[in-house]
């Protein structure tokens, strides 16, 4: 059942690299993340590539695998024919440190940006009562191991690096949605700071995330378009518009 | 020398599971400057692989569920090797922790009254874990992950700057902890993306490394399990207690190869699936020791009825603790009764309708599917030990998680005693929340008792940095992922689930050999994200780990938990008195450091906790002597007299 497969990698540092061939034995069941284990072992033992649970639970092994989007341990070597070559490269939206591992930390920053759960103040701990269908909206969205290749694939910026600093991307759009839906998260302006700072305008709804979610979660139609639609609602609503008008933005956060 | 950079901080928590960051809210909570130094990316820990859910006894599915139930049942899955003490503080606290992370945002499943809905699992009485599907600890890092996020929000707001009080450093490696006169001074790391090096200055240092999965070959671990903290504790001259005990979780994936010893959640079986051999037989019935016969069916059909009547039926035998299946299937599979690929059949296809499996276990249905191609609503899935969990780790205080060493402070799976001989699922997730609180808490009461803050000295930092490049840019050496792979290959074979002494004895000789060999490693390559030497570094901390393991497991003759001897089949009530503990003998270089183990009496369970159980059930496990402090044996109660142990 053992094969000898042809793998193109991209070696290199954030200056400069190139693809590299390498040969390498493939077995029965394996994913591409084994043959990349095998080549660390026994060809390039410096070969960068992050992993963790091999498991699909912890979204560390994100790269590109023919130009596509995808967790190396969730794909396996039977996609693809013997005779195939397969080329892995690194995430292209984030800056490369070395071979398959990029600097993911723009992620990190964006989520730190967007204001946390916001606990009601008259619940002790234990008093919390939701109703499980209540809490399966937001739980979806939780089920994200942030692996990042939602953002990796946005063409808002995967090509466009001038564009990050006002967008916040999909992996932050399903946090904002996670708390505008959760039932007892106080603030209820989401939606508007969705829109207002983390660039949610920029999404034209080409579903691109939903379709590299290893995880399944309907990115795009359960969580931004929910988003779009409630702003554009309250948008148009008068008495909001009015107070829109009226109040400075940092009021307009004071008040939620 | 090498350039590195110093930071100063009250508390460094290495680690950044569940434990980690627990500790590290507390920390901050209490105004310390807190570092968070993790080998992964921040929210990567292990931590997501705990699939059933976090212990507690809320009492939302069964209002009879308290305390002393919790603290009851975690004694009996330790098999009473437990520190009492351990046991208490967490079975109290639990619920408080849980119910503290629906304010930090958790989102838990529930009950129709829209309380935390619990399931049943492996030894606990009544339903008590709290879950979110079959991805608790999925949620549990994450809603950890949002808090501290939020916490740096505060900061940010209140001091302009987001790290004032709370730094998270990830894909960072701490090499060596440092230490002056005895005490702990901080720790030298180095960052993975660059190589270089930084000296963490601060007086308390929490270690939540996890644990030493990645020293066997067949494990639900990944690659960060390989030991650190543990070793990092012995090296800065801390005991490690109960090493001997490891939990081999029952059901890991057993094919394709590339998957094996991947955890099918123990939810499976809690969720209604049962386990059969080849010959269709649900086996379990025939596994049932004497110490849990009191509290499991005989029969399929009361096993079946318990399900839904739970008051009037007893529990069927595939929720006996992860020690006694894992021991089961390792048999029926050396008795033929396996599957070609060395597996029983796990099955929910025949027990639940494929809507219900898909909602209860999504991600088993998703990893079964994507990673095995089988449809685990129309088939059975095919299950075998894997190495999962190591019960031993570094002796604390059990109220202050406080290490030996001034200043070091161990929660998690790094700390040892909680679980004494094995684990009970459920109480790993609730552990980690209950300690790594209290490590952070007393961490930081420990650094307000410090007047004068010791620093490490440029010449000590320099050693160490050197230590660690020593693999580096040396291109005749041994390949570092060989020694790992032959160790595991080792430990494996020689010190598994049933241990023979020749056995053990020729894994110390190897041991000793793959020491020689890790000495002599390679990694070419710069310092930039260079696994090779990342492996290289990491060797040294196997082996001393591998080392506790293997000689405590031929010290100890009896059968106990995590420890199963073929020669001593059974339990021992003399030995119950006893824990092994591991010490290094010589600090310093690895090369000549060598652990030396002895023993110790296991603390007394006081009187009002050994009340809590019945006379006769104590009688299995104490001695004669250890239960005269019940007083007189009453008439009713009076038993044949002990046999002195069980079968295990």
């Amino acid at each position: 059942m053992s094969y000898q497969g042809q793998f193109r990698l991209w070696r290199g540092d954030h200056v400069s690299g190139e693809l590299t061939d390498f040969t390498a034995e493939v077995n029965e069941g394996e994913v591409v993340l084994d043959v990349v284990h095998r080549l660390q072992a026994t060809q390039a033992p410096d070969l960068a590539a992050r992993w963790n649970c091999k498991a699909g639970k912890c979204g560390s092994c994100s790269a590109e695998i023919n130009g596509r989007p995808r967790l190396l341990c969730m794909t396996r070597m039977s996609t693809f024919a013997p005779d195939d070559v397969i080329t892995i490269t690194p995430l292209r939206a984030f800056p490369v440190i070395k071979d398959l591992v990029t600097d993911v930390s723009f992620n990190y920053v964006k989520a730190r940006e967007l204001p946390a759960f916001a606990p009601p103040k008259d619940l002790a701990p234990g008093e919390y009562r939701m109703q499980q269908v209540d809490v399966e909206r937001s739980q979806e969205f939780r089920k994200c191991i942030e692996c990042f290749l939602c953002q990796n694939t946005c063409h808002v910026i995967r090509d466009h690096d001038e564009n990050k600093p006002e967008f916040a991307g999909p992996r932050v759009f399903i946090r904002a949605a996670e708390l505008d839906m959760h039932p007892l998260d106080t603030r209820d302006d989401r939606k508007e700071l969705a829109q207002a700072e983390q660039g949610l305008g920029y999404c034209n709804i080409t579903k691109c995330c939903t379709e590299v979610c290893p995880e399944h979660i309907k990115i795009t139609d359960n969580a931004i378009i929910p988003m779009k639609e409630r702003v554009v609602d309250r948008k148009y609503d008068p008495i909001t518009w009015l107070g829109r008008k009226i109040l400075r933005r940092d009021q307009l956060a004071e008040r939620a | 020398m090498t350039k590195y950079t110093r930071r100063e901080f009250d508390v460094v928590v290495i680690g950044a599971g569940g434990a980690g960051l627990r500790a590290a809210i507390e920390a901050r909570l209490a105004g310390k400057r807190t570092a968070i130094v993790s080998k992964s990316l921040f929210g990567k820990a292990h931590t997501v692989m705990a699939e059933g859910g976090a212990a507690a006894a809320m009492g939302n599915a069964n209002s009879k569920d308290n305390w002393q139930v919790h603290f009851r049942d975690t004694m009996r899955g330790g098999k009473f090797l437990n520190h009492y003490r351990m046991a208490q503080l967490h079975a109290k606290e639990a619920p408080d922790r849980i119910w503290e992370l629906e304010t930090y945002g958790a989102l838990f499943d529930r009950t129709p009254e829209g309380k935390i809905s619990q399931r049943n699992f492996g030894g606990h009485e009544y339903p008590r874990l709290a879950h979110v599907g079959d991805r608790t600890g999925l949620e549990l890092i994450r809603t950890l992950q949002q808090k501290i996020v939020s916490l740096q929000q505060e900061d940010q707001r209140e001091h302009g700057d987001a790290e004032a009080y709370l730094a998270v450093f990830a894909e960072c490696t701490v090499t060596q902890l440092l230490t002056d006169g005895g005490k702990i001074t901080g720790a030298l790391a180095y960052w993975r993306h660059n190589g270089e090096f930084l000296v963490f200055e601060a007086p308390a240092v929490v270690l939540a490394t996890g644990g030493i999965g990645k020293s066997y070959q067949v494990t639900s671990n990944s690659w960060e399990y390989t030991g650190d903290g543990h070793a990092l504790a012995l090296r800065a001259g801390a005991a490690l207690v109960n090493m001997e005990f490891l939990q081999f979780h029952p059901t890991g994936m057993v094919w394709p190869p590339s998957v094996k010893g991947i955890l099918v959640t123990e939810s499976v079986r809690g969720d209604g699936g049962v386990l059969r051999n080849t010959d269709g037989n649900r086996f379990m019935f025939d596994y049932v020791p004497d110490v849990f016969r009191k509290q499991y069916a005989d029969t399929e059909a009361e096993a079946d009825r318990w399900y839904t009547d739970p008051e009037n039926n007893r529990r069927p035998p595939e929720l006996l603790p992860r020690d006694e299946v894992a021991r089961a299937i390792n048999n029926e599979v050396k008795s033929g009764r396996g599957t070609e690929h060395g597996g029983v059949l796990l099955d929910v296809s025949t027990r639940m309708s494929a809507e219900v499996i898909v909602k209860r276990l999504p991600s088993m249905y998703h990893q079964f599917k994507e990673l095995a191609g089988v449809d685990i609503t129309k088939e059975p899935m095919e299950v075998g030990p894997t190495c999962h969990y190591v019960m031993g780790g570094v002796e604390v205080d059990p109220d202050t998680t406080a290490a030996s060493v001034p200043g070091l402070f161990a929660t998690g799976e790094v700390s040892g005693g909680m679980h004494g001989s094995n684990r009970l699922g459920g109480n790993s997730l609730s552990d980690l929340l209950v300690f790594g609180r209290r490590a952070g808490q007393h961490a930081g009461a420990y650094v307000d008792t410090v007047i004068a803050r010791g620093t490490a000295s440029d010449s000590a930092v320099a050693e160490g940095i050197a230590e660690a490049l020593t693999p580096l840019g040396v291109t005749d050496g041994e390949n570092p992922y060989q020694v790992q792979s032959d160790l595991q290959a080792t430990m494996n074979e020689l010190v598994g689930i049933i241990r023979r002494p020749d056995e053990i004895e020729q894994a110390l000789t190897k041991l000793e050999e793959l020491r020689k060999r890790a000495s002599q490693v390679g990694a070419p390559g710069n310092r930039i994200y260079n696994p090779g030497w990342h492996v290289a570094l990491d060797l040294k901390n196997l082996l001393l780990v591998s080392e506790c393991v293997a000689k405590a497991a031929l010290i100890r003759k009896e059968s106990r938990g995590g420890h199963t001897r073929d020669d001593f089949p059974k339990m021992s009530p003399q030995w119950r008195q006893r824990n092994l503990v591991c010490r290094l003998e010589r600090g310093g270089v690895p090369a000549t450091e060598r652990v030396a183990v002895t023993e110790q009496p296991v603390p007394t369970i006081p009187v009002e906790l050994l009340q809590l159980f019945d006379r006769s059930e104590l009688a299995k496990y104490l001695t004669e002597a250890e239960l005269a402090v019940l007083g007189p044996l009453e008439p009713e109660t009076r038993l044949e007299p002990s046999k002195g142990g069980e079968q295990a």
